[in-house]
This record gives structure tokens, C-alpha cells and sequence, in this order.
């Protein structure tokens, strides 16, 4: 006779055992994350002021802050959004609404963002000093260096928006269609509003993978420091400002430290701010007229 | 405080009961025989696999038709080849002629924007867009070039009435239409689709993922639909296609492809069936 009530002790243990293991994983990855915070805030946190944020560096880092280099990151960083942004997302709605899954010429697009997407860093890095600094003239500039990334940012940002429209129901598409909506009616009303979370989130994981660019940026926007005074000057990345500083720079140690506070705290800040954006976006679409 | 107090002042908008089809009128009258679609030698393939072999059947128009048959037969498919919704399904071949109004609708002429508008679809599933109630039914309309904000808002109320959702929800048109409930939900659909004012409203299943209550309130506004719109509906229930229909058309399995059986007053294929497969099938021994 089968008895319901019989504890079943092995598979009670092992429930117990593998509830167990999943939370020290999870803790682990997290304090991985927490660890890494509270080093940087031990080494930077007291070099932190604001004059270190605004003044230029000085004596190769060592003295002065990183105003010059957060804005020659900034301009950087718009560059290559404004650049990739659109042509990423024109191509994802261009992938997932206007061709067939199965066409040769989607498949193509795709295969090649995903070779993209593999390629290291430090080879887009070579391919846009010989592209944009060198065949374009553009030299060593911000111009190059937010070219470089943008080229860089394209397979992210074109797979997770294309995720994002291929996640939307089929029965909105098939809803608009038998009301009579075009197409660019559907993908523009309908499609990219449901999905704006996913597509914040694809922008988000760029912005995150360009401010931390370094080898890309190596070869492509350079090493100066000084304020840019135009997108054809110039401007060291705020990572590859920590990277120098580390490596080639004794005594850069405590600068080192509190730039990558800044880059960590600034990333952090990004995320919640775009996910609070895309939420609160999604909910004033539902709610208002 | 009352706490009534507070409902009370939220619903000074008129809400009221007025439906503005008329009364529900059972047993709709028989119509004058006038096809409106004419449908010829009508087959459809999805990537090779025949799904539909060979339909012939006109719609007559200001009446009711309603599709009947078992999973499979190409009920579905038959629908969404009248509006050109197979345009979007992917490896989908139509041949055959259908005619509306005498227009070939397959014709490279055909504006299937213009088309689509002027044949309402109300799928199974209710789905609303993720949008206020409001701009449910806003939306298309704009979208056809109806932009003036005093008719708009005359259109979405007349639709909200017709359907019977206008006292439900007319002191809450920005809320989201997703939270509706599905009988509402559905009937919205319904009313985002009378909204472009079509002559032809085409149904498949309205009433299968709704409750037997909800399924009641949209078959009655079905019924009261009749006359004023063609509707070619796909329904399960035998029953409910008794009850509203003035035509039906028996659909069957041949040879894994649909076809149809038969086709004539929804009376005579109920009570005195020509074919054996209808009889058996509307008598519940088949199917």
C-alpha cells in the first residue's frame, strides 16, 4: 500500500541540497559584484571630490580629475549612439517585419552581425584606425573613436531589438492587419511600443559595453587628455584613462581607483535610470489617450 | 463619509443602456438572396499541404452565414482568404477567385488597406491592443484618415453602445483595455471593428474562449448585428449557429484537405440535410 504521509527522507535531503547549492551560486555571483564595489569604494571613495570630477588631469593623472575625460567619454559615447541607434533599429524592424524568417537575405544580415558580434574589440580598434583615422582622414578623434563603437555596438543592438518586435504577439500584427493599419501604421503605433522595454534594454547593454570600451577606442580617439575642443580633436576614454593610469603611470593607483568608481557608479546609475524610463514609457502609453 | 459618495460623482457621464441598433430581434428575417461575396474555385496551400480544395459558396448580403464543421476542415482558412489575411501568413498560396461587390479582391488592383476596412475581422482570442480603450478604437480610425476629434469621439461612443459596452466602461476609457474582462475585451474587438463602419464582418469563433454569459451577450449583439452588416461566422457550437444564422455552410475533412460539403438555409442543413456527412455531423453521431 502506498502511504501518502511516508516522508520520502532521500528526496526530502536532496530538494533541501539542491535548493542549497542554487543560493550559494546566486551568492557568489553577487558577491562577486559586491566585492569588486566595496574594493573600489575603499581605494577611491577618498580621493573623490568636485574638483576631481571638473578639473582636467595633471602630471599625467596623477593630479587634477577627469572633467576632460568624462566629457571627451560623453561625446564619444553620443556619437556612437547617434550613429548606431537608428541604422540598428531600422535594420531589426527590417529583419523581423518586412522579410521572411527564412529569406536568404535575412539569414545573410544575421550570420554577418553575429561574426560581428564575436570579433574582438581590439580588431575593431585596427579597423577603424585604418578606416576612419587613416582612409578617412579623420585621425586620431572622437570623430574615429564613436564610429569605432558604433560599428561595435550594431549586433548587440540590432539582436535585442529584433528579439524584441519577434516577442510581440502575432495576433496585434494580424489584429492591425484586418483593420485596414499599414504596415509602418503597425510597427510604429503598435510594434515598437510593446516593445520599448526590450528595446531600452538593448540600448542599455550597448551604452554599457561602449563606456567601458577600451582597446577600441586605443587606436581610433587616442590618449590625449585635454578638454576636446571639437569632435575632431582628440579625447581619452574614461576606461582607457583607467588603464593607463594602472599601467603606465606609478603612482596613478589612487586616481585609477576613483575613475573606476565613477565608471562603475555611472553605469549603475544608467541602468536604473533607463529602467525606470522604459517602465514608466510603457505605462503612459497604456493609460493615456 | 458615504462611500457611495465618491462612485457617484465618478459616473455623471451618460451612461445609459441605449442600445443604438434597436431592440434584439430573434430569428432575424430571411434576406433577399443578393451575393456580396462570390466565392469560385476557392484553394488554398500552406507551404504545399492543401488546405482548402476547391470551395465555391456566395455570401448573400445583410445576412448571416454561418461556417460549420469539424478542427481542420479550413473554416478558418476560408475567412482569412476572404479579408487577404493569408497575405501574411508566409509560404500561403491562394487560387481561386473571390469577388466582392463583383471586384476581384486578388486582383494586383485590389487596395487591401481599403479591403480590409470595408471587411471587420473579430478573431477567437479577444485581442485588444495594449493601448486605453479609447485609443482602441481611435486608432484605426485615425489611421484611415477620420481625424476630427468631434466625429471620433461621436464614432467610439455609437460602436460602444452598439456593442453594449458603453455604461461598462465609459467612465474609464483610459484605462487599459487589457484590463478588461474577456467578454468585454472581445466585444471591444467588436467594436474597434463596426468603429470603420464595414458592410461585411467576418467571425471566427467569437464566442469559444468566453464564458457561457459573455457568449450569450455576444451572440445577442450578433443577432442584432444581422441586417445591418454581412457576417460570415465560424463557430463549434451547433447550436448557437442555429439559433443566429440564416445560411450554413458544412465543411469536411477529404483526403486531409477541407472541403465543402454543403451549403444552403441554415434550417434545411439543421432538419432536412442532403448529404449524409451533414447529417450524421449536425445530429452529433460524427465529428
Amino acid at each position: 500500500m502506498f502511504d501518502v504521509f511516508a516522508i520520502n527522507r532521500w528526496q526530502y535531503y536532496r530538494e533541501l541540497l539542491v535548493q542549497l547549492i542554487i543560493y550559494i551560486l546566486v551568492l557568489l555571483v553577487s558577491a562577486v559584484f559586491i566585492w569588486l564595489l566595496f574594493d573600489l569604494t575603499r581605494g577611491g571613495l577618498a580621493h573623490l571630490s568636485w574638483e576631481f570630477l571638473t578639473e582636467s588631469p595633471r602630471d599625467a593623472g596623477r593630479a587634477g580629475g577627469i572633467g576632460s575625460i568624462l566629457v571627451s567619454t560623453l561625446l564619444i559615447l553620443l556619437v556612437a549612439l547617434f550613429v548606431a541607434v537608428p541604422l540598428a533599429w531600422t535594420t531589426a524592424a527590417l529583419l523581423s517585419e518586412f522579410v521572411p524568417t527564412t529569406s536568404q537575405f535575412g539569414m545573410t544580415v544575421r550570420f554577418s552581425l553575429q561574426v560581428l558580434a564575436g570579433v574582438p574589440s581590439i580588431v575593431f580598434g585596427l579597423f577603424g584606425n585604418a578606416f576612419f583615422s587613416i582612409y578617412l582622414g579623420l585621425g586620431f578623434s572622437i570623430l574615429s573613436g564613436g564610429l569605432t563603437l558604433a560599428c561595435m555596438l550594431l549586433p548587440i543592438l540590432v539582436s535585442t531589438a529584433e528579439a524584441g518586435l519577434r516577442a510581440v504577439p502575432q495576433s496585434y500584427r494580424l489584429s492591425a492587419a484586418a483593420l485596414g493599419l499599414s504596415r509602418t501604421a503597425t510597427l510604429f503605433q503598435l510594434l515598437l511600443p510593446a516593445a520599448a522595454p526590450t528595446l531600452a534594454a538593448g540600448l542599455l547593454l550597448g551604452i554599457g559595453r561602449a563606456v567601458a570600451e577600451t582597446a577600441a577606442l586605443l587606436f581610433t580617439s587616442g590618449y590625449v587628455d585635454r578638454m576636446p575642443g571639437s569632435l575632431l580633436d582628440s579625447g581619452r576614454a574614461l576606461a582607457l584613462h583607467i588603464f593607463d593610469l594602472s599601467m603606465n603611470v606609478p603612482g596613478g593607483d589612487t586616481p585609477a581607483y576613483a575613475s573606476a568608481l565613477v565608471l562603475v557608479v555611472l553605469l549603475l546609475s544608467i541602468n536604473i535610470m533607463a529602467m525606470k524610463l522604459a517602465y514608466g514609457l510603457q505605462r503612459k502609453r497604456i493609460m493615456s489617450v | 463619509m458615504n462611500p457611495d459618495q465618491g462612485k457617484a460623482v465618478q459616473t455623471d457621464c451618460e451612461c445609459d443602456d441605449a442600445y443604438t441598433l434597436g431592440p434584439l430581434q430573434m430569428g432575424p428575417p430571411c434576406c433577399d438572396p443578393e451575393p456580396v461575396i462570390q466565392v469560385e474555385d476557392l484553394s488554398l496551400q500552406y507551404s504545399g499541404k492543401t488546405a482548402l480544395q476547391k470551395v465555391t459558396l456566395d455570401i448573400y448580403r445583410g445576412c448571416i452565414t454561418a461556417l460549420i464543421g469539424p478542427s481542420g476542415c479550413g473554416k478558418t482558412s476560408f475567412l482569412s482568404a476572404i479579408n487577404r489575411l493569408t497575405d501574411l501568413i508566409p509560404a500561403c498560396q491562394v487560387d481561386g477567385r473571390i469577388r466582392v461587390d463583383g471586384r476581384d479582391i486578388y486582383d494586383s488592383a485590389c487596395n487591401v488597406q481599403a479591403l480590409r476596412r470595408q471587411i471587420g475581422m473579430v478573431f477567437q482570442k479577444p485581442a485588444p491592443f495594449p493601448l486605453s480603450i479609447r485609443r482602441n478604437i481611435t486608432l484605426p480610425l485615425r489611421e484611415h484618415g477620420i481625424t476630427q476629434r468631434l466625429t471620433v469621439e461621436s464614432i467610439t461612443e455609437q460602436v460602444l453602445r452598439d456593442v453594449g459596452l458603453w455604461n461598462e466602461v465609459c467612465d474609464r476609457m483610459d484605462t487599459a483595455a487589457l484590463s478588461l474582462s474577456g467578454g468585454q475585451q472581445q466585444r471591444l474587438c467588436i467594436a474597434r471593428a463596426l468603429a470603420l463602419s464595414p458592410q461585411i464582418l467576418l467571425m471566427d469563433e467569437p464566442c469559444s474562449a468566453l464564458d457561457p454569459i459573455a457568449s450569450g451577450v455576444v451572440e445577442d449583439l450578433i443577432s442584432r448585428l444581422s441586417g445591418h452588416y454581412t457576417i460570415v461566422i465560424v463557430t463549434h457550437n451547433l447550436a448557437q449557429a442555429r439559433r443566429i444564422a440564416n445560411y450554413a455552410a458544412f465543411f469536411w475533412v477529404k483526403e486531409r484537405a477541407g472541403q465543402l460539403v454543403e451549403f444552403g438555409h441554415c434550417r434545411d442543413i439543421f432538419e432536412s440535410p442532403t448529404h449524409e456527412l451533414t447529417a450524421a455531423y449536425v445530429n452529433g453521431i460524427r465529428g
